[in-house]
């Protein structure tokens, strides 16, 4: 006998979606981490950072995520002796994901910043680091949001992945109701309203953000 | 003893030399202006001296010590050398303030309230108080060239070098712009300008240097090269600037 979706099932999803933003936030800040790491080396001028740096991002970038998911979780498993539980392996798998993704958007916005940028910061003269700090990344960063937000709700969304090695998410537990309930056309537009709810306001205020850093800087508003 | 020496500079890009065989002495307090038509190597001299550009032979010595070839000991001597280019390049996410204190506070660890003073100074030698606060985006390309010699004497360097900075002007703005250098000249800057002002070089260099072929082709005292110009190709050059359409 199944029961119906009520209240009880929509406060299991809700706590369920508590998991999906902490995976995120942990693999956003993480990887955010690690990504800067990655696109500092990726622009720097020693060839074996850079190739360091372009390898772990080629690998990282060519192989599906839930692959590197079942080798988190397999693998440590594996090679420790120790079963671990989904949820240590879902966050480093996701964090080195993110950090490979990140690291790429902004070594490009690093990259995208005029050669004579670099020039007139080492012209003051600028040692590398102040010249990265001062004058580098505070321009790519601008150039960097369109693009980390909208990395950022990709990453949101394919947590659901996470859900193939029972860690319990949104998605997962979507599933678990359905399993009780038989009602998928109720459980999962709702799901999918959840992330909806949770994605459309990080877009909007990182255009905000944008508007308003280039207003704070007189840059022409682009229509 | 001359502050920069240049002696048999060499300087290729593959098979192509840009500088051949360049030598040029400049004192303190001389302005040397240099003029050349596109592609003579002017401004890749003028990027050598303060060790943008590598040079592949000859040397060069600024206050008696040769170039270092770069890392921290190129960045010591770059201190005293002001360069302003002919991009805008003020960076546009700082303040004209802060484009200014950046060196000053960062390189030379001045406290930031005395950086702060020196950026009100060195507008001031620019017409630019009032847009202490301003940002780059705000201001004309003239304005923004002002702002960027600023930048380069805040750092009270000893050599200033101009690659062209009226070139992405318009015309109208140029003006503003050449009255700043001739003041500069004036308080005994010591400078040198790769220019196509030739009213301005005229006027205010002790020396002009033309520039041809990667090779210094005329040296002198300005009014006696425009005057009487020992090679064709300075005469050809010198009728083609003045007489554009003739």
């Amino acid at each position: 006998m199944s029961r119906d979706f009520d209240w009880p099932e929509f406060l299991f999803l809700l706590g369920a979606l508590r998991w999906t933003v902490v995976l995120s936030l942990i693999a956003f800040v993480g990887g955010g981490i690690g990504g800067l790491v990655l696109a500092i080396a990726r622009t720097s001028s020693h060839a074996i950072l850079r190739w360091l740096a372009a390898t772990y991002i080629g690998v990282m970038q060519g192989t599906p995520v839930l692959m590197q998911l079942f080798l988190a979780y397999y693998g440590l498993a594996v090679l420790t002796g120790i079963r671990i539980d989904p949820w240590p392996a879902v966050t480093i798998a996701f964090t080195m994901y993110a950090a490979a993704f990140l690291g790429e958007i902004w070594r490009g916005a690093i990259q995208a910043i005029p050669r004579q940028q670099w020039e007139a910061a080492a012209a003051i003269p600028l040692a590398p680091s102040a010249l990265l700090r001062h004058v580098i990344l505070p321009q790519a960063f601008r150039i960097a949001i369109p693009p980390t937000v909208g990395f950022l709700v990709q990453l949101i969304k394919g947590t659901s992945i996470a859900s193939i090695i029972g860690f319990v998410e949104l998605t997962r537990a979507g599933q678990l109701i359905v399993n009780v309930t038989f009602q998928p056309m109720v459980v999962y537009p709702l799901i999918a309203v959840l992330y909806f709810a949770l994605c459309w306001p990080i877009s909007l205020v990182a255009l905000r953000l944008e508007r308003r850093i280039d207003a704070a800087l007189g840059i022409k508003q682009h229509p | 003893m001359p502050l920069l020496a240049l002696s048999s500079i060499r300087k290729r890009y593959g098979s192509n030399v840009v500088l051949n065989d360049v030598s040029l002495d400049v004192e303190a307090g001389e302005v040397v202006a240099v003029i050349g038509r596109s592609g003579s190597g002017k401004t890749t001299l003028l990027r050598c001296i303060n060790g943008l550009e590598a040079i592949d032979e000859g040397s060069i010595v600024f206050d008696g010590k040769p170039l270092p070839p770069g890392g921290a000991e190129l960045r010591e001597l770059r201190r005293h050398i002001g360069i302003v280019f002919q991009s805008l390049n003020l960076f546009p996410h700082h303040s004209v303030e802060r484009n200014i204190t950046l060196g000053p506070t960062i390189t030379n660890k001045v406290p930031l309230a005395e950086a702060k003073a020196i950026a009100l100074d060195v507008l001031r030698e620019v017409d630019l108080e009032d847009k202490l606060h301003a940002y780059p985006a705000q201001l004309s390309g003239g304005q923004q060239q002002r702002v960027a010699i600023a930048r380069a004497l805040a750092m009270r360097p000893r050599l200033m070098l101009f690659d062209e900075i009226t070139s992405a002007l318009d015309p109208e703005l140029v003006g503003e712009v050449v009255k700043v250098l001739e003041r500069l000249a004036v308080s005994g800057m010591t400078m040198v300008l790769v220019t196509h002002e030739m009213g301005f070089a005229r006027r205010t260099a002790d020396t002009l240097v033309f520039m041809h072929q990667g090779r210094v082709w005329e040296k002198g005292p300005p009014r006696e090269l425009f005057a009487a110009p020992k090679t064709p190709e300075l005469e050809s050059f010198i009728r083609a600037v003045l007489e554009p359409n003739g």
